[in-house]
């Protein structure tokens, strides 16, 4: 009887214990998918001030930049609308124009030297990058979640428990993003 | 091994060596208190008549009851391990005479970003960034903890490095942030400190006696199983007090070493990208000049020894034993390692 009791204990302090470290982890899941939204509207801000800031020096890629800039209106709209589908096909309209920016940038080696474009180049670097690690450490957090869901013994609570594995960030198979960005090298 | 063993099996590492200071400890206060205090749980008390006329429980004269060595010792281990967790991180950057980093310049303002990113990838808050006046290429990281922390890289490093070698060293020095490097190397530096002082303190105790040097042993007849088995015993404490500064540096060593291969492998990790810190460690090593400006207390800290790479280019018994940093070598090698097997073999 005793021992019964103990086991009981013992099982239920454990069960308290997974509750609670699966209840913090998909609170950081959700806190690193709403970090995604913060680089992407930071990407938003920074656009119309960069674009302004170079239209000088590159006039002659006039084109390139104003495809940024309707990919970025697109993208902010698509956010409004909330569709997550339709927010990650117009993000990634947004990073390949972005990236045809900076690929069309390094053919011109004077415009290097120009520290308005040095500044714009690192700051959409930083950017895509921002955006890059947080989807990153999105991926790192859901895998944690998921896998301490899914090992052995935690697997014949956690569903019991009300918790669920979260999804993976990953590219539609159809996505922009998933080309390589075509240069054109003629000018 | 893959980048979750590894973290594994050096998190074990740092365990069993942060044990082994605390035996210090113990077996420091614990001789004192026997040799010199006359401290012995194990001798019962004496029976003795009182001038009352009946029998008291008495210690043996000049015993104490409390093992005072014991708890001074352990509590100036913790207190100075303390107060260098305090006060650790503002020294180092004095020392270094290191400056916060400002976006006037590119290279600044690439450092800058640079390090949010790589907090963004490691889920960090962002740490403040310092740049060190120094051609020599170096970095490291303080701080107390993630919330509280201070990535500082040297001029040199800044000019040399591009953008995703300099991703490299960063996701490095986040590394022994996130793994909470930066407040054991702290600690360590205290305790290492606090050693040094017990054992000269309990050194130069030795000339006033307790049990080993006194033969009259009055009151202590019937607790003396044999003198030359309590010689033995002293002489082995009396050389461990001497040997024990030294013994916990080379300890030291051993964990930074252990820390330096960690935080290769979490930098890939963050970055995802170990060939960019392979290309980074190249350059760092072929500079080979001392890093004036970051001095020996702070060489456990830093990316690569700050004494020139002479070495780090040894990989015999001795680098094993008194180095602050594995070999150059086995750091890009294991590095290389995981790039290949994060490609698998049709990419290397």
């Amino acid at each position: 009887m005793t021992i019964l009791a103990i086991v009981l204990l013992c099982v239920g302090a454990w069960i308290v214990f997974i509750f609670n470290g699966l209840v913090g982890l998909r609170n950081q899941v959700a806190n690193a998918f709403r970090q995604i939204d913060v680089q992407l509207k930071r990407r938003h801000d920074l656009i119309p001030n960069l674009v302004e800031s170079v239209k000088g020096e590159m006039k002659f890629e006039k084109e390139t930049l104003e495809r940024v800039i309707q990919a970025r209106a697109a993208a902010v709209s698509a956010g409004q609308g909330g569709a997550p589908g339709d927010i990650m096909a117009k993000e990634g309209m947004l990073t390949q124009a972005l990236g045809r920016l900076m690929a069309v940038s390094e053919n011109y080696p004077n415009l290097k030297a120009n520290e308005g474009v040095r500044t714009l180049m690192e700051e959409l670097t930083h950017t895509e990058n921002q955006i890059g690690f947080s989807r990153q450490f999105y991926n790192d957090v859901v895998t944690k979640f998921n896998t301490t869901q899914q090992v052995f013994p935690a697997n014949m609570f956690a569903a019991m428990l009300g918790f669920s594995p979260a999804v993976l960030w990953e590219l539609p198979a159809d996505s922009p993003e998933r080309e390589t960005p075509k240069v054109d090298l003629a000018v | 091994m893959n980048i979750y063993e590894q973290q594994a099996s050096n998190k074990r590492m740092t365990a069993v060596i942060v044990s082994v200071f605390v035996f210090f400890f113990l077996v420091l206060g614990l001789g004192f208190d026997y040799f010199y205090l006359n401290f012995s749980p194990a001798g019962g008390p004496q029976m003795s008549m009182n001038p009352a006329g009946y029998y008291e429980a008495q210690r043996p004269s000049g015993a104490s009851r409390v093992p005072f060595g014991t708890i001074i010792s352990l509590l100036v281990g913790l207190g100075i391990a303390g107060n260098s967790l305090l006060n650790g991180p503002g020294m180092v950057l004095r020392s270094t005479m290191a400056r916060r980093a400002v976006p006037v310049s590119d290279k600044e303002k690439q450092l800058l970003n640079v390090v949010e990113e790589m907090a963004t990838a490691a889920g960090l808050s962002v740490p403040a960034a310092y740049i060190v006046p120094d051609p020599d290429l170096n970095a490291f990281a303080t701080g107390t903890g993630p919330s509280n922390s201070v990535i500082a890289v040297t001029e040199g490093l800044l000019d040399s490095l591009n953008r995703e070698e300099l991703q490299g060293v960063v996701a490095h020095e986040m590394s022994h942030i996130r793994n909470y490097d930066i407040r054991l190397m702290t600690i360590l530096a205290g305790l290492i400190g606090a050693i040094t002082l017990l054992s000269d303190f309990a050194g130069r105790s030795m000339r006033f006696g307790g049990r080993g040097s006194s033969y009259s042993g009055s009151s202590r007849s019937e607790g003396k199983r044999g003198g030359a088995a309590m010689l033995i015993f002293f002489v082995i404490w009396v050389v461990l007090i001497m040997l024990a500064p030294l013994l916990s540096r080379l300890l030291a060593m051993a964990v930074s070493r252990q820390r330096e291969f960690l935080a290769d492998a979490s930098a890939a990790e963050l970055t995802r990208n170990p060939l960019s810190l392979v290309a980074a460690l190249e350059k760092i090593r072929a500079a080979v000049m001392p890093t004036v400006a970051i001095n020996n207390g702070v060489a456990h800290m830093c990316i690569t020894d700050p004494r020139g790479s002479l070495i780090e280019e040894k990989a015999g018994f001795a680098a094993d034993l008194l180095a602050t940093h594995p070999p150059m070598e086995k750091r890009i090698l294991a590095l290389k390692m995981m790039a290949y097997q994060a490609g698998g073999p049709q990419a290397a």
